[in-house]
This record gives structure tokens, sequence and C-alpha cells, in this order.
């Protein structure tokens, strides 16, 4: 994925580098005024973190290594321009220093991983991670498809700038001057490794991370989850309950279409002595989901199911005030 | 288990040993490392995007050549050179060559049952390896005879905005105070591993170790800072500009001028 250089002509340099430079003031904009002070300390650690992570050689499902770029979980973790500027800079002191990626090809290598990874990482893991509670299993899913797209995206844009480089240079033999390969090689080749091995091995780190921040530092998550759920997943599943809840209440009617009456709740025949006594001891006001002013036995069964529940909703959303009332009076005492 | 930990322990000695070898390298006595930091920038940059630009096999050959004695005089090894950039970069990038000596189509120049090696192809390899190769040199030569704060200092030749440079500065200096932490973390749980671990548990020690870097880098990060602000940062960088060009760097200067031109006008 690290373009070496040579494998580009000096225009796809300079085109790349000059569309990598917007995406880089405009980060560095929002960075400014996003983290003000913070911005200088926050991207330097973060780019060697990045680096680091790019050293992590992971074992895949086949027997096979391979290492992550961290473009996932720099883009949920810090954001997209945050992220672009951190895995810019990792890729810049790579290149420099490490001769990892060329010098002419810092633009190219940017553009695709730095800015193309961060984009998609970040707008896919919003796309799949929706509303969710940042407790949720969706998030660690989320991060794991954001990572793998990413990355291949990532890869495919490098395809088609080593595809481009024999149609549009080459020697007055025919003989390619760059990247060797026409699209119709360079876009399997490149893509072959990267849907199976690199694209694995980013989705494990991201996935992986996630999983492990949602245990231990759930709060690194929360920049990028502006409307999640806080309180591990319990919005969510009230909001799963209501729904349910509405269900059966409009499927209440299909108790009308049922023949004869539910096994066990008539009374004995003949009724014992005891029972006959404690009988009269207290009357439904709707005995036997039949309100006695209502003719019609259909329309008296839903209005009782209706009046039932909604008797339960008025107790429970009662003793939630209570509740509330009580706990808002002891943070106050 | 064993081997992965100590893999993965063994490449994060390998980079930390080549930086500290590098450093060790761009402060001995050797010809390039006398030369003024921002000439050396200039003039292997330079190099560099006249190997991308030229159109001659003969002209990268001849930069290799020229990049090859710049390296003995400026005292880099040729075995380490061998080892840290021409392997690799041959390894790697003749990988791909490869098949395009076959794929190429042109005039063929020798049978291999039923494809052939064609000259065209032939010297698209040759381009791409020699222009990989002499790059990574030219490139390998500017970190080995200068220290990485001077490359940096070097960059605002070319306008590179302060608090860029001021950020690669910082994060060069947190790569390796990261990389200790990894290390250490990985040796812990080295020694406190019996047998083998299966893959899927490999894995799950990789992601944890990754978090736990992260957590660590945020927390440092805010630790930094804070040190920063108490030493009086406001958001304004400034870097001490104390490099003083004389005769023999104006000379140099000269020489990678007329060297770069020279090929660009052969390799047109």
């Amino acid at each position: 994925m690290h373009i070496p250089d040579g494998y580009l002509s000096p225009a796809t340099c300079a085109a790349l580098y000059a569309g990598a430079a917007p995406f880089w003031y405009v980060s560095l904009q929002r960075m400014k005024r996003a983290f003000n002070t913070r911005m200088v300390p926050l991207l330097s650690v973060f780019a060697a973190f990045s680096f680091i992570i790019m050293m992590f050689n992971l074992p895949l499902p086949g027997g096979t290594t391979g290492h992550a770029v961290g473009v996932g979980i720099a883009s949920i973790v810090l954001g997209p321009w945050a992220s672009i500027l951190g895995i810019s800079i990792a890729l810049i002191v790579q290149a420099v220093f490490f001769g990892d990626g060329g010098i002419t090809a810092i633009g190219a290598n940017c553009f695709n991983m730095a800015i193309i990874g961060s984009l998609a990482a970040y707008a896919v893991y919003r796309i799949v991670s929706g509303r969710s509670p940042i407790a949720s299993p969706r998030r660690i899913i989320a991060a794991g498809v954001a990572g793998y797209v990413a990355i291949n995206l990532a890869a495919l844009a490098a395809a088609v700038e080593f595809g481009i480089q024999p149609l549009l240079y080459h020697d007055a033999t025919g003989a390619p001057m760059y990247a060797p390969y026409p699209l119709r090689i360079a876009i399997p080749a490149m893509m072959i490794g990267h849907l199976t091995i690199a694209g694995l091995a980013e989705m494990v780190v991201s996935a992986g991370v996630v999983a492990y921040l949602q245990r231990s530092e759930p709060g690194l998550l929360k920049r990028t989850a502006p409307g999640a759920f806080d309180i591990g997943g319990a919005a969510g599943n009230l909001r799963l309950l209501w729904f349910a809840l509405a269900v059966l209440l409009i499927l209440t009617p299909l108790g009308i279409l049922a023949t004869g009456s539910a096994w066990g709740e008539s009374p004995p025949s003949p009724a014992p002595s005891g029972l006959r006594a404690l009988s009269s001891f207290w009357t439904a006001p709707m005995p036997r989901y039949a309100p006695p002013f209502l003719k019609s036995a259909a329309f008296g069964y839903l209005l009782s199911a209706m009046v039932g529940t909604g008797l339960i909703l008025l107790v429970v959303l009662f003793g939630g005030w209570m509740l509330q009332n009580r706990n808002a009076r002891s943070r106050a005492g | 288990m064993q081997g992965y930990v100590e893999r993965t322990i063994a490449s994060l000695i390998a980079a930390s040993e080549r930086a500290a070898i590098a450093e060790q390298v761009a402060f001995s006595e050797g010809a390039l490392q006398r030369v003024d930091p921002r000439v050396k920038v200039a003039g292997l940059f330079a190099l560099i995007i006249v190997v991308a630009a030229s159109r001659r096999v003969r002209v990268i050959a001849a930069l290799f050549v020229v990049a090859a004695l710049l390296a003995a005089a400026s005292n880099v090894r040729m075995r380490r050179l061998a080892g840290w950039v021409w392997s690799p970069v041959l390894f790697f990038t003749g990988a791909i060559a490869l098949p395009a000596v076959f794929l190429t189509p042109g005039r063929p120049v020798a049978f291999f049952g039923i494809t052939a090696i064609t000259e065209q192809g032939l010297r698209g390899a040759a381009f791409l390896i020699g222009r990989a190769e002499t790059a990574s040199t030219l490139s390998a030569l500017l970190v080995l005879t200068t220290p990485w704060p001077w490359v940096l200092k070097a960059l605002r030749v070319f306008r590179c905005p302060m608090i860029v440079v001021a950020i690669l500065g910082m994060t060069y200096r947190y790569i390796f105070v990261i990389l200790q932490t990894a290390m250490e973390m990985f040796e812990a749980r080295k020694s406190r591993t019996v047998g083998v671990l299966p893959p899927s548990e490999r894995r799950r020690l990789a992601s944890s170790a990754a978090g736990v870097l992260l957590s660590k880098s945020v927390h440092m990060a805010e630790a930094v800072h804070l040190a920063m602000r108490s030493r009086g940062f406001r958001g304004e960088i400034y870097l001490l500009q104390d490099f003083r060009a004389r005769a023999a760097d104006w000379c140099w200067l000269g020489g990678f001028a007329m060297l770069a031109t020279a090929s660009l006008w052969w390799g047109r």
C-alpha cells in the first residue's frame, strides 16, 4: 500500500499532492478550532501511535499475517479531520525517516490512506453504528466494517493510480516507464491482497480496539458518536420494549378470533363453597373483559384491553416519576 | 505464541536500533555530514525528483552510482545500505517487476516455453527497479547523514508550515516513547505466558495491546499538553534557525544543481 518512489510519474505525484493539499488545509483549520493548544501534542502522539500500530503483525485466518494502518481506529476515536492529519504525519515520518513509501509519493500515499481511508472509515462507522449505545456490539461490527472498507478503498485508489501509468507514460518503444501494469491487472492484483489479508488486519485491529475501549475507556468513543445513548444500552432496549408493546396492542383483536375460552381460567363447576363465598367479595368493573354497559362483546374486549394497558402505563409512569423525584431530592440533599 | 510475541518484540527492537544507528552515523565524520542540512535536503530532494522524471535508464543508473559514491564518502557502510535499502527494495519491487518482463507486450528477446521475455518488459522492469533503488538510496542518505531535528528545521526552506515541522519533530520523539511502551507490554506478556496460544487468542492479544497503547497515547497527549502549557505554550511555535551556510555549502549546492540539471537534460 505504501507506494515507493518510481512507481508513479512526477505529474501523478504532483496532482496527488495538489489533491491532498486542500484536505490538509481544512483539517489543520478544523483541528486548530477544535483543539486549540491541544492540537500539537494530540496529533504528535496519535501519529506516533499510528506508526507503531503499523508495526504490529497480526496472525490472520489462513495462517498468514498482515499489519494494519490504524486509519479505522484513528477516524473512530479522533474523527476524520484529525485522522487525516495524524495518519499523514505518520506516513511522512515513515517515508522520510524509515524509507517506507517514497518521498515523491507522499502526496499519493496520504491521499489514499490518510484522506480516502479516514473519510471512508468515518462515514461507514457512522452509518453502520447509527445511534446505537457506546457499549453496543453493533459498534464493534461497525468499526470492523469501517476499517475493512477504508483500507480497500485506499487500495483501490492506489491500484487506479498504478493502472493509469502505462497508459500515460511509456517510452518510444512502448516500454512502461513507471508502474508497468494496466488497470485490468493492477486492480485485481492490489485488491486480492487487500480484500483478503490487509483488509482483515485492519478489520481485526479496528473491531478489537473498539471492543477494548468499550470495556475500558468508553469515553474515547464518544467523540464520533454524538447521538449514541449513554447508559449501557438501557435506553435502546427500552425503545425496543415500547415498540414490542405497541405491536402487542395492535394485535389485541386477534383474541376475538379465537374460539372457546382459555384453559383453566373458568371457575370449576360446581365451584367449591369457599370460592362461592369469596366471589361476591370484589366485583370487577369489567368482568370477563365485557363491560356490562356495552352490548358488543368484541368492542368490550378491545376497550378492556385499552383500559388495562392504559392503567398499567399510568402506574408505571407514576412510579417512574416518584422514583425520579426521590433521586433528585437525595442528590440535592 | 512465543514466536508471535518474540517476532513483534524483534521488529520493535529492530526499528529502535535502526534509528539509533542512523543517529550515530549522522553525527559521525563524513562528506555529507559536513554539508548544511538545507543544502542536503534541497539537493537530495532535487535528485530524487530527477530520478522520477528521467526517461533514460542510463541516467538513473548513473545517479545510483553517484548516490553509492556519496554514501561511501559519508561513512555509510555499503553492507548497511544493502541490508536496509537495496535488498528490501529489490525483493519488493523485483517481485512486482518480474511478471511485467513476460506480460508487457513487445518484441520478444527470449522464449520460455509458451511465454517470452519482451524487450519492452525488460526496459519497464529496469525503469521500475532502477528508480526505486536510486530514490531509496538518496532518501536514505539524507537520513543517515543528517540528524532528524536538522532535517525538520531544513524543511522550513521549502516553506513547510512551522506547526507541521513541530508536529513532525514531536511525532519522531514520541514514536520511541510509544515503541518503548509497546516493547515493555510485549515483554511483560511474554514473561507471563506458558505454552502456545491459538491464533484467535493472538489476535485478541494484538487488539488489546493496540487498545492499551491507544489509551496510553491519549493520556500521554493530555499530560504533554499540560506540560507544554505549564512552560508557557500558547499555540505559537518558534524554531531556532541556527544554520549558517559556508563557502563549501554553496559549492555543494552548486554541485547538486549542476548534477540535477545535467541529469534532467540528459534524461529528457
